[in-house]
């Protein structure tokens, strides 16, 4: 039991002065990933059977590269806002929430960079 | 972790039955959420069946006819019988509202009563409000300035007064902020619809001077942030005002300071 009066407890450690940030580039990429998804969707039926140089064919076009490139940054900067926000609502053990919010930000930026990786490597010849 | 089971001492069990008076012909029928505290008992849910022919027109006259004729240790606050106290809200059919202005005629079948959701319960539905106020305390709902005070009255054009409206209706009776999820899972840091109303309701004000301090004191993932936008406030507030709104209206205000 706590015997703390309860507007120290809602004051508690301040405010972060922090969040918006978070928001805005949450909406900002939100709205970036319409269309970055759609022309992804479309690289992948345009991919569908086809072999290691046609792939490297069409990774090699700049305009297809870049567009994958701001695809990923924007889809995994996203995936990380988002589910830093899930585990925010609905886990409450300090530890866990801590070590799994560390877990999707380093996460993320591996599999981001593999992602970057893999179509540089594409792009460049393959 | 969210809590999506009630805890084993809060499963509700079966009740008592008050069956109607003979002869009564225009029955509803109540099923009231019930707690003592005292009695170390799960909660029960009891059954009311109410002449409606001898009974005002809302649930709340049906509560004090509870009361008042079939069992006087029902629990329940009420004051001003017309939806400016908000003493009474309460979830009534499945939703939270002021047991005064909730007619019992737009109620479907039985009447289901409960507290309000995800508060802690001190009787019956009597719900403890302590950290609702304490985190409206804490968004300081007062006027503050720097400039020293005028000799008469501080002037607000028209227009700058209407900007208030919609706000300073709020009455403060939490049906909004009990029925967010985001604040039943952390309505210890996340300030909850009502308090951010208000909040707006102050960073609006044309004679305030502190709208920046105030932002500096919303900027926050859980005070301000918790809010995704889910709109069960707007949907349930029975004052008809627009939380979901304000708090746009707050995030707004903030991206517009870095702009």
């Amino acid at each position: 039991m706590s015997l703390r009066t309860p507007l120290g407890r809602v004051r508690g450690l301040g405010a972060a002065k922090e969040g918006t940030g978070h928001f805005w580039a949450q909406r900002l990429t939100a709205v970036a990933l319409v269309p970055l998804t759609f022309l992804f969707v479309v690289f992948v039926f345009l991919m569908i059977g086809a072999d290691h140089a046609r792939a490297v064919a069409l990774m090699g076009n700049p305009l297809v590269a870049v567009i994958m490139l701001l695809f990923i940054v924007a889809g995994f900067y996203h995936m990380k806002l988002g589910m830093q926000v899930v585990i925010e609502d609905y886990i409450h053990h300090e530890g866990v929430k801590t070590g799994s919010v560390l877990l999707v930000l380093l996460g993320s930026f591996a599999l981001g960079t593999a992602c970057v990786f893999a179509v540089l490597k594409l792009a460049f010849g393959g | 972790m969210a809590e999506f089971m009630l805890p084993a001492n809060s499963k509700i069990g079966p009740g008592k039955a008050h069956p109607a008076p003979a002869g009564a012909t225009n029955v509803k029928r109540f099923k009231v959420y019930r707690w003592e505290p005292d009695s170390g008992d799960n909660p029960r849910v009891d059954t009311y069946e109410i002449d409606r022919d001898a009974c005002g027109p809302m649930v709340l006259d049906a509560l004090i006819k509870i009361k008042n004729e079939v069992d006087a240790t029902l629990t329940f606050r009420r004051s001003c019988r017309e939806g400016i106290c908000g003493s009474c809200a309460m979830n009534i059919d499945g939703t939270n509202t002021l047991a005064c202005t909730q007619p019992i005629d737009d109620t479907k079948g039985d009447v289901a009563v409960y507290p309000l959701p995800h508060m802690p319960v001190i009787k019956d539905l009597v719900p403890d409000m302590t950290n609702f106020y304490a985190q409206y305390a804490s968004i300081k709902p007062w006027l503050q300035s720097q400039t020293p005070p005028p000799d008469k009255e501080r002037l607000q054009s028209k227009d700058d007064r209407a900007k208030l409206d919609g706000l300073y209706e709020c009455i403060l009776c939490a049906c909004c902020s009990t029925s967010c999820p985001s604040y039943w899972w952390n309505s210890e840091r996340y300030l909850g619809p009502a308090v951010l109303l208000q909040a707006y309701r102050w960073l609006v004000d044309s004679r305030d001077e502190h709208t920046g301090e105030r932002l500096d004191e919303l900027e926050d993932p859980f005070r301000l942030y918790r809010c995704h936008t889910i709109m069960n406030c707007t949907r349930t507030c029975p004052k008809d005002l627009n939380p979901a709104k304000a708090i746009a209206g707050i995030k707004k205000m903030l991206v517009e300071r870095r702009m």
